[in-house]
């Protein structure tokens, strides 16, 4: 038990570690406020990350959900603007237009049997497309209820601010480690990332378990697209460019192991936060440029893959 | 190097009848698609097919669209040899970024072009030869090892030019970019070379052979006696020589190096066009002039588009409409729909449903 637990443990430590490093050179970063904003700035991607480890988990990649944020953006204040919908109502349909488009690229995969990331990469294509032939301009959001929700949080001790945005992302990861863990729709996604032959003959129902897979990741990007739009109270076909990238950086970083079968949600959560760290460092350091975040993030990513395979040849030793 | 005394290439495709390779390589979907998509160039735009000799070049949409071709054109050239090792290269497009970066950034700083063109070409080299190692030596899937490099390459290339767009006005950079050779483009005539260059290399040795059978079952290779890593290092070190090269193109044509936009999304065409040639993702089966052929295709339909006054983005539409119908050609249900219908042969049981 320990020892699989051991590559969370890394990525916890190595976050704890780069925490105290960087508070130690800007003691301004330990408080609330920019935990606060961690969490609120990193919400989206967040939540698109936990569609992706399940995704990964079950041995495929999914590319297109950057894509499916910049469409919902657009479909959300497509639908607000200019059909007048309540927005509860707009994130209704959005939802399930995004888990249905996930859907079909999943079963696109099992009865295609093409490998996930080619199907993803036209899933990308036809949603980047089809958000710019809806609306190639960006389009506001005027909202009574967006004012409001921008407007509320609770307040933490020290000043911080807890947003919706942020209490959506943290609820998200709650309900996806028991969807994990303790369901039988987790065990079917873990068996299915070991062997999908071995899955199959277990009795996992490997066609709905893929499909179900990527209506999720899908509908989660969808609701990182609405948790977007509230950000920026804005819809753009070009919104979350290349946040796919971060969400599997941030997967891999969890310490879930990218053939499949191994991993932790709640290892995402840390990834992604050392993500926001990065990026919380380079803004507080000032001199450094932004595109030191990407080379960072590019060098985790590295040491966290050959950490892996440490670990991995070391378990795989044992007798 | 050993010669593999095992023919493995059968065992690549099961549901393959032995007659199956020249007959429908003589009907060649590509072919036809290409006709296609030209003839409704043509029906939007009359005056399309007509090429004038004019300052001593060829001018025309259709030398247009080659030229507009050639950089991804080069890119699937090295990456038809990454798929057919069941790989993927998906840091091409930062390579790109990277040798624009070094290639304009030298010859600003007042270093003579060719050094600046090899340094160009060896950085391309370099980054090639780290994702061979990654996938070679660390064992990382080729997806997942390109794409370190894809995230933190763009970085680089910012690095490299300190965030800014570096222009130049040296002649042998701006030569490669827009110059014409026996009224040719450059980018096409150096396209050209290198795809044939590349065919005659893979195809009249056995290099062609052993990366087939690497694609097809590393571990079997293995055991036939080849050096499989050391293939894929040449494999991967190939594909970013030619995305170098593709970057210089692209520097040269706007006279300067823009590190964030340089090659951007331009992996996923190359793969696009290596999937329309009818390389099979599964690794094994590979052609590396149809991989031209099929990027050739990919900017015809963008002139289309162009021409028939549909906004730019309506492409990425059409692109994974493309996609689809290919996924869907390519895939095994079809495959035995069609077999059945000449012979009532039992349905060979793959994965258990």
């Amino acid at each position: 038990m320990t020892r699989s637990l051991r590559p969370l443990m890394a990525t916890t430590l190595i976050f704890l570690f780069a925490y105290m490093l960087a508070v130690l050179q800007h003691p301004g970063m330990l408080s609330t406020r920019v935990l606060g904003n961690f969490l609120t700035d990193n919400a989206f991607l967040g939540i698109a990350s936990v569609g992706m480890t399940f995704v990964i988990l079950s041995g495929g990649i999914d590319l297109s959900v950057g894509a499916v944020i910049g469409f919902t953006t657009v479909l959300v204040a497509a639908l607000i603007m200019w059909m007048n919908l309540h927005p509860l109502l707009a994130f209704g349909i959005a939802m399930v237009v995004a888990a249905g488009f996930g859907a079909i690229m999943g079963a696109a995969i099992h009865y295609l049997k093409v490998p996930s990331f080619i199907v993803t990469l036209a899933g990308m294509f036809l949603a980047r497309g089809g958000a710019s032939v809806l609306s190639p301009d960006s389009i506001g959001i005027q909202h009574e209820f967006y004012s409001t929700i921008s407007k509320s949080y609770i307040l933490l001790p020290g000043g911080g601010r807890l947003t919706v945005v942020g209490l959506v992302m943290l609820a998200v990861f709650a309900i996806a480690i028991l969807l994990a863990h303790r369901t039988r729709f987790g065990s079917n996604v873990y068996a299915l990332g070991g062997s999908e032959t071995s899955a199959a003959l277990m009795g996992v129902p490997v066609a709905r378990t893929t499909i179900t897979i990527y209506a999720l990741s899908s509908a989660l990007a969808g609701l990182a697209g609405i948790v977007f739009s509230l950000y920026t109270s804005a819809g753009y076909s070009l919104n979350a460019l290349g946040v796919e990238l971060d969400a599997i950086a941030a997967v891999v970083i969890g310490g879930t192991l990218l053939t499949g079968g191994y991993g932790f949600i709640a290892g995402t959560f840390i990834g992604v936060m050392l993500q926001g760290l990065v990026q919380t460092y380079i803004v507080f350091d000032g001199t450094l440029s932004s595109w030191w975040t990407k080379i960072v993030v590019g060098v985790l990513l590295f040491m966290f893959i050959v950490l892996q395979r440490l670990v991995f040849r070391a378990g795989s030793r044992r007798p | 190097m050993t010669r593999p005394t095992v023919d493995l290439r059968p065992a690549s495709l099961p549901p393959n009848p032995p007659s199956r390779p020249m007959l429908t390589y003589l009907a060649r979907p590509q072919v036809i698609a290409l006709a296609a998509v030209l003839l409704v160039n043509w029906l939007l735009f009359p005056g399309f097919f007509s090429v004038t000799w004019q300052d001593g070049r060829f001018f025309g949409s259709l030398i247009d669209v080659l030229n507009r071709g050639a950089p991804v054109a080069i890119l699937a050239i090295g990456m038809t040899a990454v798929i057919a090792t069941k790989g993927v290269d998906l840091s091409v497009g930062a390579v790109m970024a990277i040798s624009g970066a070094v290639a304009a950034v030298l010859v600003t700083s007042g270093v003579s072009a060719p050094v600046a063109v090899l340094a160009a070409l060896g950085a391309g080299l370099l980054c090639g030869l780290w994702n061979g190692i990654l996938v070679t030596v660390l064992e990382i899937q080729p997806i997942i090892a390109t794409l370190v490099l894809m995230v933190a390459g763009r970085g680089l290339a910012q690095l490299i030019t300190e965030g800014t767009i570096v222009t130049f006005s040296d002649p042998v950079l701006i030569f490669i970019g827009t110059g014409s050779f026996l009224g040719f483009p450059m980018p096409v005539v150096i396209a050209l070379v290198l795809m044939i260059a590349a065919t005659l290399i893979v195809r009249r040795t056995a290099l062609g052979l052993l990366i087939e059978a690497v694609g097809v079952n590393r571990s079997a290779a293995r055991f036939a006696g080849l050096s499989a890593n050391a293939l894929l290092l040449i494999v991967y070190t190939f594909a970013g020589l030619c995305a170098a090269i593709a970057g210089l193109i692209v520097a040269g044509d706007i006279r300067g190096a823009d590190a964030n936009n340089a090659g951007l999304w331009l992996e996923l065409d190359a793969i696009l066009a290596v999937v329309i040639g009818g390389t099979s993702l599964m690794g094994g089966r590979f052609s590396i002039p149809m991989a031209v052929l099929g990027a050739v295709i990919i900017q015809a339909m963008n002139t289309g588009i162009l021409i028939s006054g549909f906004s730019p983005q309506f492409n990425l539409v059409v692109k994974s409409a493309v996609i689809i119908v290919i996924l869907v050609l390519q895939s095994p249900l079809m495959a035995q729909a069609f077999r059945r219908r000449p012979s009532a042969t039992p349905p060979k049981s793959g994965t258990p449903q």
